[in-house]
């Protein structure tokens, strides 16, 4: 319960994502032509978009809950569950279909447990499938946390997943540690937010 | 003492592309910058530009001194190094590592040299980031022509004059879009650029706007200008985030240079152009979804009339091009329309922009005039199929398109050939099939995509297509039936009469054209039971060949189900029963030892004791009535496979058939 107020006071007026919003719809006006923009803006955010955030998303951009539901659920660009601290992509475009994507999947889904679409119970994968990445000279692709992948074999991608994963673990502990020391010191430095958003 | 002509500075440029960058270009690129920020002389001029086309030898590196132009395949930081020292530094190239020159003959020359490039003379070239570098390209000079000397309607007739057709696939002629939104009483009309390349193996939107954004936006206003219209939207895939990234920065540069805004370049023509990033659904491609989609709604497609030209986006005119048709029109302008007439064939002027992948030796992004013939584009320019193997196929336009049998090879490439034989030119995805692609296997996984994306507003497309797809997956996995391809035909035939808009149009072709040219190839998995292209994972087996097998137990440590086994420096064993047909003994073996074999019914599996027992099952019923049977019996391989298939993770589609084929 605490994490969602949590993240409907990002929605509440000076909360961090307000401003961003309001200045969507300031720039789209109110109605649906901002449905999408907004969504992916709060994607953006959290990584997915929580869905107890859409009844204060309708009442800002002036549409009905069920419409808004309607579009999160009709791209496949919205995630309406949270993904897992690392977020792997497999392209399954022609070229990577042609250059085995299938066995990389199966490799991954030995792997790590899960299915496509997934994410595994210890939140820190997620798979999914995309339609095509667009770099199909390197296929079989895959995508780790954004950063692209070519030619790979279904053991060099197990690989890659193991390495990356283990990468991120580290930088979040070094992220932890850099926060735990510069904690104090943001807590009296308002302003710094704000000058992030802007 | 000075040099009466001053020497030219060499120039560096590094493709910094989406697949540039993927293949590891990033480094090399600031390998240049950090050495060249290190020398006081400053002795060459770092470019960072688009995609040259070359994908297959990425990452590049072109050096152009006073002789001419050398481009570098496959560079890393070590060759940058080299690079810098011999060729940058002591003046001599290495010519071991260059691809293309104008000097010299590079490695794969024939690539560049066998095409025409009009559209792409900028990719690879200039730096996209840069607006500057435009200009110096002659960039604008078609807007700046437009808005000093030609009335719309004569823009208009110059476009009909070029014989310009769609190039989002449908070809339909871009005069007659742009005369229809011009005629619209309504003051207010939209330029809309369809950039939301969804076809699965298409990147050549991708490529001309993460290389070129210029020259798209340039035809955008110039189309804006032509039809009385002052706002524009681009609607790009999200997917693409450098494409994105390198729009805003050139828009936000035209907005600077005045060549977008209001009064542009003093004319008094204003026009404006905002970005839609897409969400991710196919069906935007198409107009309506499209225009759909940046109102903000679910992208669905409504019935035309009323076309766009008359009611589009909010109900207002609208002109909807694609990404290349806009960039042409800069060129149309830029170079004038007789550099674009007097190329391609008579009803399909112009060039035409190729995204060539799949099982050819060089793949990337290729410009051709229309009327080229696919043999040529696979064998002159793509250097022929990987490996040396047999060509079979190649498929155009993706999940709407078809695909052309090596026998039709000779079919010149233009709207009206192409659909002849049942395929289109499609956005631009080509794909080469060797002897190792299996059509059935092709055909099905378009159809799982069109199927997935289908909106669901049309019976026949939301209930037609996954029909078929049971169909297929059926005959993939050695279960179907006699009489199969003609369903499929006469379904496919309705899907494409009962839909409305392109997707479920064209959804059945993959599937209707692979039954056409490759009909044997059904029968064989049908009648068969048998995979020629040994694809279909029901229908192979894996083999270790004795003779080549050293023992060196890496696949046997490498197998997730240990279905290998074996003693140290002695042959091993695969037993079928266990396998999973994962693929990873094959993909490790460095002895060729690995084979997959599809022999078909009624074959016993290498290896087994218990595959007799339901050898001879062949439909559905039978094979899982069977497999339960021997299993329940307590027949030890058969439990085993059923076990080890169902521990793997639950792939139902291989738990349910794994026991039929044995």
């Amino acid at each position: 319960m605490a994490a969602t107020a949590e993240k409907v006071a990002y929605l509440q007026p000076g909360g961090p994502l307000r401003e961003r919003i309001d200045q969507l719809i300031h720039r789209l006006g109110r109605g649906q032509g901002t449905a999408i923009p907004v969504l992916q803006e709060i994607q953006k955010e959290f990584g997915y978009i929580p869905p107890e955030l859409l009844p204060r998303v309708a009442a800002l951009t002036g549409l009905c809950g069920s419409e808004l539901y309607s579009i999160a659920t009709f791209y496949s660009q919205f995630r309406l569950h949270p993904i897992g601290e690392n977020l792997i992509q497999v392209c399954h475009g022609t070229a990577c279909h042609l250059a085995g994507a299938e066995e990389i999947t199966a490799a991954l889904r030995r792997e790590l447990g899960i299915e496509e679409g997934d994410t595994s119970p210890d939140r820190k994968y997620t798979i999914e499938k995309v339609a095509c990445l667009g770099c199909c000279s390197l296929a079989p692709v895959i995508t780790i946390n954004g950063e692209t992948f070519g030619r790979l074999t279904p053991e060099k991608a197990v690989r890659l997943v193991r390495d990356r994963g283990a990468q991120n673990d580290e930088n979040a502990q070094n992220r932890e540690s850099e926060r735990t020391k510069k904690g104090a010191q943001n807590k009296e430095d308002p302003q710094n937010k704000e000058g992030r958003l802007s | 003492m000075k040099p009466a002509v001053t020497v030219r500075k060499k120039i560096v440029r590094v493709g910094l592309a989406s697949c540039g960058i993927a293949a590891g270009a990033r480094p090399v690129y600031d390998f240049f910058r950090s050495e060249l920020a290190k020398t006081p002389e400053k002795n060459f001029t770092l470019i960072r530009t688009g995609c040259i086309g070359m994908c297959f030898c990425e990452p590049l590196v072109e050096v152009e001194d006073e002789k001419g132009v050398y481009l570098y395949g496959e560079v890393n930081p070590e060759k940058a190094r080299r690079i810098l020292d011999e060729h940058l530094g002591a003046g001599r190239p290495c010519p071991d590592w260059v691809v293309y020159s104008d000097v010299i003959t590079g490695r794969e020359q024939d690539y560049l040299t066998r095409q025409h490039r009009i559209l792409l003379k900028n990719s690879g070239k200039i730096d996209p980031e840069d607006i500057h570098s435009y200009l110096e390209a002659s960039g604008y000079r078609g807007l700046k022509k437009v808005l000093a000397s030609l009335t719309p309607e004569e823009v208009i007739a110059t476009v009909e004059e070029s014989g310009l057709r769609g190039r989002g696939g449908a070809g339909f002629p871009t005069y007659l879009k742009w005369r229809f939104t011009r005629q619209s009483p309504d003051t207010s009309k939209y330029v809309v650029c369809n950039a939301d390349e969804g076809d699965p193996g298409a990147f050549m939107d991708r490529s001309i706007l993460e290389s070129d954004p210029h020259s798209v936006l340039e035809g955008m206003v110039i189309a804006g200008y032509a039809v009385g219209s002052n706002e524009g939207y681009i609607y790009i895939r999200a997917e693409y985030p450098l494409a994105v990234q390198r729009l805003r920065l050139a828009i936000a540069q035209m907005e600077e240079q005045n060549y977008l805004g209001e009064n542009i370049l003093g004319s008094g023509f204003s026009f404006h152009i905002h970005i839609r990033e897409g969400a991710g659904a196919f069906v935007c491609g198409e107009e309506t979804a499209l225009l759909a989609s940046i109102e903000g709604k679910r992208g669905m497609p409504r019935p035309r009339p009323p076309y766009p030209a008359q009611e589009g986006l909010w109900g207002k005119p609208t002109v909807i091009n694609n990404v290349e048709t806009l960039a042409n029109v800069a060129r149309i302008f830029g170079l004038g329309p007789e550099v674009y007439k007097n190329c391609g064939t008579e009803k399909s002027k112009g060039t035409k922009v190729f995204a060539l992948a799949g099982k050819v030796r060089r793949s990337g992004l290729i410009e051709v005039p229309m009327g080229i013939s696919i043999r040529e584009i696979v064998f002159a320019i793509g250097g022929g199929i990987a490996g040396d193997k047999p060509f079979k196929a190649v498929q155009t336009g993706g999940p709407s398109g078809g695909c052309i049998p090596a026998s039709l090879a000779e079919t010149p490439v233009d709207y009206e050939s192409l659909a002849k034989i049942g395929a289109i030119m499609g956005s631009g995805g080509l794909l080469v099939m060797d002897d190792e692609t299996c059509m059935v296997d092709v055909a099905r996984f378009f159809l799982n995509f069109t199927t997935e994306e289908s909106c669901g507003k049309c019976t026949f497309c939301r209930n037609g297509t996954p029909l078929m797809l049971a169909a297929l997956d059926r005959i993939c996995q050695g279960q179907g039936r006699p009489g199969d391809p003609d369903r499929l035909e006469e379904l496919g035939e309705a899907i494409k009469d009962g839909s409305l808009c392109g997707l479920g149009q064209t959804a059945p072709n993959p599937v209707l054209t692979t039954i056409r040219y490759f009909r044997d190839e059904y029968d064989a998995h049908i009648d068969g039971k048998r995979c020629p292209a040994r694809v279909c994972k029901d229908l192979i087996t894996y083999r270790i060949i004795t003779e080549k097998c050293t023992g060196c137990g890496l696949c046997a440590r490498i197998c997730p189900v240990q279905a290998i086994s074996g003693e140290r420096r002695r042959p091993y064993h695969l037993d079928e029963t266990v396998c999973i047909r994962c693929g990873l003994c094959l993909s490790s073996c460095r002895f060729g030892a690995i084979i997959t074999v599809s022999e078909g019914q009624g074959v016993p599996a290498a290896g087994t004791v218990n595959t007799e027992n339901i050898a001879g099952a062949t439909n559905t019923a039978d094979v899982i009535g069977a497999a339960g049977a021997a299993g329940n019996a307590g027949a030890s391989g058969t439990a085993n496979t059923t076990g080890a298939a169902g521990a793997t993770g639950g792939n139902t589609r291989t738990t349910t058939t794994s026991g039929e084929r044995e």
